[in-house]
């Protein structure tokens, strides 16, 4: 938040529209997200001229006020009204806080026309027993009449609420460093307030001694103050800190507040009687303990920094004073601190212990030296002026503080080509120059020095060019194309097997889903079919996201769950998504997930339901595209979660890749199918394609059925068949299955339609029996088969 | 004369003719062995031989004629039976198809190929790369070393220690591309991925989001280079109407940085609900990448220049196709997505 009203101490701004000086901010990169005015219309300085009783109360006054065009009738209930105040008149069509409309009215009979206003009714002071005994307010009788009651008060104030990009979180959120912002958008000068002292003889040193034994605290400035009288602030400091939304407590303490919403530098003020006479600065002790200003007990670690007396912590540094030496009423004398602390470590010490604070989070954001000196002389300015402080001489001072400038060598040229525009060395002397960046310029090459307090510039001409470049406006670059070598892009060679896939199965009616790899523990223990740990998350936000999933059937099943519930028929989902084991080597992988009707027309009577044959086809249907034809087969294996018995292994040139079954009916009872395969193991190599012509010569056919026992793989049988079938076999077909009463309980029938030919000449009856039989006898004997219907 | 009668003794006949059988019937009588006409040639046998012959021949042509008549009354009756079997078989073809149901993709990845087409099209290469991901190049070669206050707005799920985590950014398989680049080859390519932030899940924010990044790096580029790009993307995905807008912003690993907006396509910049009556909705954000970030990839500044991009799919596809809540992306409702199934004009 930043009051313009008293940004005017630093700049002169009284000629600019605050609305509009609002937008060219912004356009230059500093987010006014909102602009908030207290400014309230038809409200006047006014003189009351005569003053009486209401004839009907024993309160309220009948009074005629002079309003500079008009002499009014208003009816006033305050204590303090009497002939010859100047007031505040509020006007008929006057809108106060909450809404409340001046209006003509009548108070018990008494025409009144407008009201004579206390602050706390607008809005410019709280509402208490206090402001409300005071009455109305009494304004300066020097004031002229009929002039706008809130400007001529000081009263009238904008506010801009700024919604700033991290880098310029810490300049400009204090109103010395957004003056130098306004100064650089309107090209005028920034004048530092006024932070002058008399200090006496008496120096600090003979009373203090300081110490920092930490590295996490650079620069420490401390000086003292004697014989404060604690007390109410003066008006401006009340009102401003007010505005900014911080409650006055007493001058001292709203001096330091002040000072930190001037320079941004945060204070702290030490009783320096109940102090004693040492500081020393450190890291704390594990387990040290400190009862901070909130009457908190506090314990401490290593990684925090303390404020001690010498022996025991006074302050946590940057993040909240200690109980112990606290500034109260009766405080006479004060050691004030102004320094800087590390940022991280202010940070993480203040999330610890969840104290935030207006000052913790300053230094978190990093400060500005040459602040934390002038800060700490304007305390003592303020201190002196209006807490009748007495100042002494000298300041303990701790300085390891880096004030390597940050200089910038460029050439303008560089920044055109890094922006796409064409300005001149006069043009960027210009454009430094607004900035406040202190440069030299000698034969066409810069020498420019970044200001301590634009922490967020690195010396790179990159730097320069976006405060050029925002300064020039980024809404007048021309849009241009990068002049490169016309190429051709392309997908990686595993997007684009993920991509051939994806669209190959949404080409199969499946749709794609995108689901979330953190998983919850149970999610991650179901259908195990690696042998892969998992990667549990150290810190996860919540128990149903704390595992990396090493498989997507689970996710899947649960977005089946989803759209059956939501009475959705025929759920046909696939997923393609990076898993991690707990060694985190990275496998992707395609998932699918069939269930209800794959295809049908109820009139018709046409129905495919899918089952496991159809989504093996869905499986063999990728494999065959991908060019895999006669290197992979289904194997029986057993994985948790998948139906014992409806359940394969698919294996690719003899590895297992992926597995496809039926859901368990403990985990649903519906007919679900599932599928998974790794895309590594799916981006093998392939033959290239090579043309074949057909057969030329005629086929024979011919029928087989064995039986044989149940737990023989069909894809065992055909093995065999193939084997002895030799060249001349060209096709195995299964056509029937059967088991039944008509063989024995442990045995299955299948039967195979087997096609003969030759790519060379037609086969006679002879060479086809031999080779027949020849597949008969293997059969038989190798996997103890039986010829049917011998 | 006598074979005048005959030729139109046959023609009554057909007349009468409905069915196959009938014309049998009406064969056999006139042409048959004791048929009308085949009777005639024994008559020939009392003729004169000089007669003989002219008979003869009127015979033969009569007999082709009553042919003739009867093979087109078969013709005839022949189509009548399959006009009126196809007729029987005619359909309703209103009733409902057989359906050959064709799926949908998934909405970001819809999002995210459409920008991949057009930015391949301008030479981008599309590269994966790892979720999970070192520190190293998620945050430290980005320029956002540890204890960095930009660290925090990307609250981070980590993995194994400090070192390992789930990358809160697609920009580390820009690292990657520079790396593999060695500061020798110009760089162009986009890397559209997952990405992940210790976010609450509601209709605004996705523990779980994608991003489309890009990065181009080469000699002489410039900040007006990246509002052209983005002005061809932009148009490609809200139309040619689409106006662009460049705002100052930052990014640890870009400088200058920029916010990209496009005019509010709902109420053509007037100001709405959607734009927050600004006229403007912000899609993108990118700059110039940061001389820190080149050099510690490998890349020369002071020879190298280049400009980084990244687009939010989800926020994309809202704008786009006017979805108001993050989680129907997650939540996979087949109701929703199947809208997506069809191609789109583009």
């Amino acid at each position: 938040m930043i009051d313009l009203e008293w940004v005017k101490d630093y700049i002169d701004i009284s000629d600019q529209d605050l609305k509009e000086l609002a937008v060219k901010i912004t356009k230059a990169g500093i987010n006014i997200e909102k602009v908030i005015t207290n400014h309230i219309d038809n409200l006047v300085i006014g003189e009351v001229l005569k003053c009486d009783m209401h004839p009907d109360s024993d309160h309220l006054h009948v009074c005629l006020v002079d309003t500079g065009e008009k002499v009014l009738q208003i009816v006033c209930g305050a204590p303090n009204v009497k002939e010859g105040l100047k007031v505040i008149v509020a006007l008929p069509g006057a809108i106060l806080p909450g809404n409340f409309e001046i209006k003509k009215s009548k108070i018990r009979g008494v025409e009144s026309n407008g009201m004579l206003c206390a602050l706390f009714e607008l809005g410019l002071e709280e509402k208490n027993d206090e402001t409300y005994n005071k009455g109305i307010y009494e304004v300066d009788s020097s004031a002229k009449v009929g002039i706008d009651a809130m400007r001529y008060l000081g009263l009238d104030d904008t506010l801009y609420e700024l919604d700033v990009h991290k880098h310029r979180n810490n300049d400009c959120y204090y109103h010395i460093g957004f003056a130098y912002e306004i100064g650089a958008i309107l090209n005028r000068k920034v004048t530092l307030p006024y932070d002058k002292t008399n200090p006496i003889k008496d120096d600090i040193k003979k009373h203090f001694s300081l110490k920092v034994d930490t590295d996490k605290c650079p620069y420490y400035l401390a000086k003292m103050v004697t014989n404060v009288k604690v007390g109410e602030s003066p008006e401006f400091i009340k009102r401003r800190l007010t505005a900014y939304g911080m409650r006055s407590i007493n001058n001292v303490v709203d001096i330091s507040n002040y000072v930190m919403l001037e320079y941004g530098q945060p204070l702290h003020f030490f009783d320096k009687d109940t102090l004693g006479d040492n500081i020393l600065v450190r890291n704390a002790i594990n387990g040290e303990e400190i009862i901070t200003l909130d009457g908190q007990k506090r314990v401490l670690n290593s990684d925090d920094i303390v404020i001690t007396d010498g022996v025991k912590p006074v302050c946590i540094a940057g993040v909240m004073g200690g109980e112990n030496t606290e500034v109260t009423d009766k405080t006479q004398n004060i050691l004030i601190e102004s320094a800087i602390f590390d940022g991280v470590s202010i940070r993480n010490t203040s999330n610890r212990l969840d104290l935030k604070s207006e000052a913790s989070i300053r230094y978190g954001k990093g400060l500005n030296f040459e602040y934390t000196e002038k800060a700490i002389e304007r305390a003592c300015h303020l201190l002196e002026k209006y807490a009748g402080a007495t100042v002494l001489s000298g300041t303990l001072k701790h300085d390891k503080i880096d004030k390597t400038p940050k200089i910038v060598k460029f050439k303008s040229s560089e920044i055109n080509t890094l922006l796409g525009i064409t300005i001149s060395d006069d043009d960027v002397k210009v454009e430094l120059d607004r900035l406040g960046f202190p440069f030299e310029y000698a034969d066409g090459e810069f020498k420019a020095t970044i200001p301590f307090r634009r922490l967020d510039i690195d010396p790179y001409v990159n730097d320069i060019a976006e405060e050029v470049g925002r300064l020039y406006g980024y809404h007048n670059l021309v849009s241009t194309l990068p002049s490169v070598p016309i190429k051709k892009g392309d997908y990686a060679p595993d997007v684009k097997y993920r991509k051939i896939i994806s669209k190959r199965l949404r080409t199969l009616g499946l749709n794609e889903v995108k689901t979330y790899t953190l998983v919850s523990p149970k999610m991650a223990s179901k259908f195990k079919y690696e042998d892969k740990k998992q990667v549990v998350l150290p810190k996860p936000m919540s128990i149903d996201k704390s595992v990396i999933r090493t498989s997507l059937i689970s996710s899947l099943l649960k977005v089946y769950e989803y759209n059956r519930d939501h009475k959705v028929e025929s759920v046909n989902i696939y997923e393609i998504a990076k898993t991690y084991d707990a060694s985190y080597t990275e496998e992707s992988k395609v998932c699918m997930l069939m269930s209800g009707n794959y295809l049908s027309n109820e009139w018709l009577g046409v129905n495919v339901k899918v089952d496991f044959y159809l989504i093996k086809g869905i499986v063999q249907n990728i494999l065959d595209y991908l060019g895999f034809k006669n290197r992979y087969s289904f194997e029986k294996v057993e994985v948790a979660d998948l139906h014992p018995g409806i359940c394969a292994g698919v294996m690719l040139d003899k590895k297992m890749i992926g597995v496809i079954g039926k859901v368990h009916p403990l985990i649903t009872k519906d007919d679900v199918y599932v599928a998974e395969l790794s895309l590594e193991a799916l981006m093998n190599k392939v033959k290239a394609i090579k043309f074949k012509a057909a057969l030329k010569f005629p086929l024979v056919v011919k029928d087989i059925a064995f039986v044989i026992d149940k737990d023989v793989t069909s894809d065992k049988l055909v093995d065999v068949i193939k084997k002895a079938g030799g060249k001349l076999l060209m096709d195995v077909k299964l056509f029937d299955v059967y088991t039944g009463e008509k063989i024995s309980k442990d045995k299955k029938s299948l039967a195979y339609s087997l096609t003969f030919a030759s790519y060379d000449r037609t086969l006679n009856e002879d060479e086809v029996m031999t080779v027949f039989n020849k597949i008969i006898n293997e059969v038989t004997h190798k996997l103890g088969a039986e010829l049917r219907d011998k | 004369m006598d074979l005048e009668n005959i030729l139109s003794d046959l023609k009554n006949d057909l007349e009468n003719v409905k069915t196959m059988h009938d014309v049998s019937e009406v064969k056999a009588k006139y042409l048959g062995k004791k048929g009308a006409i085949t009777s005639l040639y024994s008559k020939m046998k009392d003729l004169k031989d000089d007669e003989k012959k002219s008979f003869g021949a009127l015979i033969n042509n009569l007999k082709s004629e009553a042919t003739n008549l009867l093979d087109d009354k078969k013709e005839n009756i022949e189509s009548q039976i399959l006009n009126e079997k196809l007729q029987n078989e005619s359909i309703d073809i209103s009733l409902p198809a057989t359906e050959i149901k064709i799926g949908a993709p998934s909405i970001l990845e819809k999002m995210i190929e459409d920008v991949s087409t057009l930015l391949m099209s301008m030479g981008y290469d599309v590269i994966d790369g790892p979720e999970v991901e070192k520190d190293e190049y998620n945050f430290e070669m980005l320029n956002l070393p540890k204890g960095h206050p930009a660290r925090d707005a990307q609250d981070t799920f980590y993995v194994l220690g400090d070192e390992l985590l789930l990358r809160s950014q697609t920009s580390p398989v820009q690292v990657r591309s520079m790396l593999a680049g060695e500061g020798k080859v110009p760089i162009r390519m986009i890397c559209p991925g997952k990405t992940y932030r210790r976010d609450d899940d509601d209709a605004t924010h996705s523990h779980q989001f994608m991003q489309i990044e890009g990065l181009l790096v080469d000699k002489n580029i410039s900040l007006s280079d990246l509002k052209g790009t983005f002005d061809v993307i932009a148009k490609h995905l809200f139309g040619e109407e689409c106006q662009t807008r460049f705002r100052p912003s930052y990014y640890p690993f870009t400088e200058p940085s920029v916010e990209m907006d496009i005019s509010c396509h709902h109420c053509k910049g007037k100001g709405c609900a959607i734009c927050k009556n600004t006229g403007w909705i912000t899609v993108s954000g990118g700059g110039m990448v940061h001389p820190k970030v080149l050099e510690n990839c490998g890349y020369d500044p002071k020879k190298w220049s280049g400009f980084a991009f990244g687009f939010g799919a989800e926020r994309l596809a809202m704008i786009k196709y006017g979805i108001d809540d993050l989680r129907v992306f997650y939540t996979n409702d087949l109701r929703e997505s199947r809208v997506f199934e069809r191609k789109e004009v583009n």
